[in-house]
């Protein structure tokens, strides 16, 4: 049985594989069309052409950083892993948000390659964006497990907060967010209302909303329940397009609208009941 | 740093949805279409008050729409009405959590499950029922006597 969902797994992956590189197209070298910004120091929006040897394997962030260390030192970026775990690099790929350490040059069709900084962030310089109003709706959804019943303090009283792979597996995926931004560039409607909290921050609302060691539903309900909160997601899915981790954020906010609009049933509430039933049953005896 | 506040994409960021799949130039259409059903609508509540200036004011505004032009107008006003409630079925589903899949663990190539065949085949559905839809008009607007 095991072999047998091995070897399905093995070929639907070859398949992908043939698919992918059918895609891609082989250079020896590219044009990075390089957006090129400091309103502080005076220096008016242009974009600067540089270009750059590439190979199969290069990323978009291997040659820009080509194109820092050989052509022009003064080019803005800010980076970190290099292996889209720290969310770092973020930027407009061909007008598409994507990280730059996860997009190949050979992925992108044409000789050029625009990159240009993540729109919807206030802009510091060439590549790189202001990402403290994105953290401060991350912050405001209060993104930590809140439990009234466990009692931290007293050491002796800690026990264990049970949790089953099912109960896991209902907010798994929205844990591994990077915070990265590229859903709240691609997200039409943070285009046009900055205090709505954007992809990312009502994600991680339904990651802890359903978690179920957490019993703040309530409030994170509160939270977000606000003209300028989850009722102005429209489902235009961009984010989920864009989310290089499969965080799938889109399905995160309509699955938290669903508990909202009795769409779907609340377990976390079920369970209150059921326990005080069996605690009001229990003073009758 | 101070950062320059003027990044954000605003109404320019309707501009070319189709560089985001399917679900962004549904929701483009969407708004699209909600725009133009209202202005229909302030245009109808104007039309059919002129009823109040008695029957050779309505007769006189009915020609109006009684011309190519108006005809054309009427069957977009038909396409924009039923792309718009078909659409607005399935999305009314969606923003309840029905028929977009359950979190689960995601692997490489991590494809979003919340843009699935269901949804994409609803806006297909949207979009054919809009194209009949106005089909039919036409031949019903331009094809009589």
């Amino acid at each position: 049985m095991t072999e047998q969902v091995i070897e399905k797994i093995e070929s639907m992956e070859k398949k992908r594989e043939k698919e992918k590189h059918g895609k891609e197209t082989i250079r020896s070298s590219v044009v990075l069309k390089i957006y090129r910004a400091n309103k502080r120091a005076g220096e008016q929006p242009h974009y600067d052409s540089v270009e750059v040897p590439v190979q199969r394997w290069t990323t978009v962030l291997d040659a820009l950083l080509h194109a820092k260390q050989y052509k022009d030192p003064s080019i803005g970026i800010r980076y970190s892993c290099r292996m889209a775990s720290c969310g770092s690099c973020g930027m407009k790929i061909n007008g598409i948000p994507r990280l730059a350490c996860y997009t190949k040059v050979s992925e992108l069709e044409g000789s050029t390659v625009t990159v240009e900084p993540l729109a919807n962030f206030p802009h510091i310089r060439d590549l790189v964006t202001d990402f403290a109003q994105f953290f401060s709706h991350h912050h405001d959804v209060k993104p930590f497990v809140q439990n009234e019943n466990a009692d931290i303090k007293d050491k002796n009283k800690l026990s264990e907060f049970m949790q089953s792979p099912e109960d896991l597996d209902k907010f798994l995926q929205f844990s591994y967010c990077i915070k990265c931004g590229l859903c709240y560039s691609a997200c039409p409607t943070v285009a046009t209302d900055t205090k709505f909290p954007g992809p990312q921050a009502l994600s991680q609302a339904y990651r802890y909303f359903i978690d179920n060691r957490d019993n703040a539903t309530k409030d994170r309900i509160n939270i977000v329940d606000d003209k300028h909160g989850i009722w102005r997601c429209h489902f235009a899915g961009s984010c989920s397009s864009v989310c290089p981790k499969g965080v799938d954020p889109a399905l995160g906010i309509q699955l938290l609208r669903g508990h909202m609009l009795g769409f779907s049933k609340n377990e976390k509430k079920i369970a209150d009941l059921q326990d005080r039933l069996r605690k009001d049953e229990e003073a009758k005896q | 740093m101070e950062a320059d506040r003027s990044n954000r994409e605003g109404l320019m960021g309707w501009l070319n949805p189709g560089r985001y799949g399917w679900e962004r130039v549904s929701y483009w259409l969407q708004r699209l279409t909600g725009v133009g059903l209202l202005a229909y609508f302030i245009g109808h509540v104007f039309e059919t008050s002129s009823l109040t200036q008695g029957p050779d004011a309505w007769a006189a505004m009915l020609e109006l729409t009684q011309t190519p032009l108006g005809h054309t107008i009427l069957l977009l006003v038909i396409g924009m009405s039923t792309y718009h409630s078909a659409n607005g079925i399935r999305l009314i589903f969606a923003h309840g959590g029905k028929g977009l899949g359950k979190p689960g663990r995601p692997d490489y190539p991590y494809d979003a499950v919340s843009l699935n065949y269901r949804q994409k085949s609803g806006i297909w559905i949207a979009l054919i029922l809009a194209a009949v839809a106005m089909l039919y008009g036409a031949s019903v607007l331009f094809g009589g006597e």
